[in-house]
């Protein structure tokens, strides 16, 4: 019910045109690696999912972000059902990674932001090495990339009140990590893979 | 607010079916006879069209059906969607947001309420004086002065066309003409369909005989022989549909003049606006129609100055 209801408001006020460009919105274990400009990001992604693929999917988000409030926290467990991971200070106990990969091994799919933070330019901010932790350790699983376009407008950085303009979420050609490819430039392969889908 | 179900209304309304079945047969009919790519592809097009305006009639029949508040309502949403349409084409900078804010959530309602409640007094001047001079002002104090007069001018062209304009059709409901009491659904339904069939005749002018073009740069399917085939038959559709309005033939057919001329130069502006973005279409939220503001764009213009024709002349 706050299922639906969640859906059909972020679809209200995103007014998402939804594109599968590179693949096809499939029942399958994947990580959707997107840009991130909005704090309604994750919720847009995550219902622009048709409804069996959105049932397999969890959003990993900031915890310091999504445990301020009773709202936010119940939203984000037992709406998103998302993976809540420490970002500012990493230990071995509260490794950001672990807690992705154990979600993986349960057979979720994750909704992933490499950015690591929101931009605030027009451009992306370098890739985190998170994601080429995932596919080494995880080679079965797809890597779609998603480009989010025109949220940033609609939900601001630093602005709680949403513009309802119009935005497109755009699912792109899934990538996989070669054999023996480096760090750096399989991240830089990633993002270019997300740039790729910015409409001309 | 309460629309009398009439004789007339009923003729109206069923002439529109009658025209919509026969459009959805001849489309039926040449999506089987249709055999090149291109062919079928204008055939497709052309159904598209159709479908969507079956849409756009159920809408508005039910609109009329609940006597004039369903109509606010209906073109309160219009507003809205191709005012979603047009900022999200017009970049506007993050100081820009609380204004849009105030755009979307406080001036939209604002001025289909005054419509509602039949203020003309305030509803004719809210938006281009309080709205036009508020706004600057919530902008400036955001602090950003980067493009600030473009930004200022987008807005408020983007208030003015998709809100300002498009609220004056249900505000042809506040009209009181003298021996036509209840009756001005039927005003606001002749406005609508003869702006928009003037449209299809255009179209369909344009793709059988078009050959000079009228602004190759701006719309290069806009020629002079669809232009001029277009306003000759709608105006003449207008003219035989004096007898649903105040007019007489020759008054409605003046009136209809007006309407296509106006609407075919909001269509021209709208097009040079989607050129300058860099875009063919405002979005697809009808199937087959680009986007609302594609469709609204003959509306736009033609139903403020049609308001104030009629207002002057008739009441």
């Amino acid at each position: 019910m706050t299922k639906t209801l969640l859906v059909a408001l972020s679809k209200l006020v995103s007014g998402a045109n939804v594109r599968w460009v590179g693949c096809a919105p499939e029942v399958r274990q994947r990580i959707y690696f997107a840009n991130h400009t909005s704090n309604l990001d994750a919720l847009v992604i995550w219902a622009s999912l048709p409804p069996p693929v959105r049932e397999l999917a969890r959003p990993v988000a900031a915890r310091d972000y999504w445990i301020k409030d009773p709202l936010r926290r119940y939203l984000a467990n037992k709406v998103l059902h998302a993976v809540l991971i420490e970002r500012k200070k990493p230990t071995v106990h509260d490794n950001p990674l672990a807690d992705m990969l154990t979600a993986l091994a349960d057979r979720y799919s994750l909704i992933f932001f490499p950015e690591g933070g929101r931009q605030t330019g027009t451009e992306m901010m370098p890739f985190k090495a998170g994601l080429f932790h995932l596919a080494k350790d995880r080679p079965d699983v797809e890597f779609v990339p998603v480009l989010i376009d025109n949220l940033n407008r609609i939900l601001p950085k630093g602005e709680f009140l949403p513009v309802p303009l119009l935005s497109s979420v755009s699912f792109g050609t899934p990538i996989k990590l070669e054999a023996g490819e480096e760090k750096a430039r399989f991240l830089e392969r990633a993002q270019a893979a997300v740039k790729a889908l910015r409409p001309s | 607010m309460n629309l009398k179900l009439d004789q007339q209304t009923i003729w109206l309304v069923g002439g529109v079916l009658a025209l919509l079945v026969v459009s959805s047969l001849i489309g039926w009919g040449l999506s089987l006879r249709t055999a090149s790519d291109q062919g079928r592809a204008t055939v497709q097009n052309l159904n598209a069209r159709i479908r969507a305006w079956w849409m756009m009639v159920a809408v508005f029949g039910l609109a009329m059906a609940t006597g004039g508040i369903g109509s606010v309502v209906l073109f309160g949403l219009t507003s809205f969607m191709a005012l979603r349409e047009f900022i999200t084409l017009t970049p506007t900078r993050y100081g820009d947001h609380r204004s849009l804010f105030w755009v979307f959530f406080v001036i939209l309602p604002l001025q289909y309420y005054l419509i509602a409640v039949k203020w003309y007094g305030l509803f004719s001047i809210m938006i281009p004086v309080y709205a036009f001079l508020f706004l600057p002002i919530r902008s400036a104090a955001a602090g950003d002065c980067e493009k600030f007069l473009e930004r200022t001018a987008k807005i408020q062209w983007a208030l003015m066309v998709c809100v300002y304009c498009i609220s004056y059709v249900p505000a042809l409901l506040s009209l009181d003409i003298p021996g036509y009491a209840g009756q001005n659904g039927k005003l606001m339904f002749y406005f609508v369909l003869v702006a928009q069939i003037s449209d299809v005749f255009q179209y369909v002018w344009g793709k059988i005989l078009g050959r000079h073009k009228i602004a190759p740069i701006v719309s290069p399917n806009k020629t002079w022989e669809g232009f001029i085939g277009g306003v000759a038959c709608a105006t003449l559709v207008g003219a035989g549909l004096w007898w649903a309005t105040p007019f007489t033939p020759w008054q409605s057919a003046g009136m209809s003049l007006a309407i296509t001329f106006m609407g075919f130069g909001g269509g021209l502006v709208m097009s040079a606006i989607k050129r300058d973005r860099g875009v063919k279409d405002y979005g697809n939220l009808i199937q087959g129609h680009g986007g609302v503001m594609d469709r609204i764009d003959s509306l736009c213009f033609a139903a403020p100055v049609f308001f104030h024709l009629t207002r002057f002349f008739f009441t």
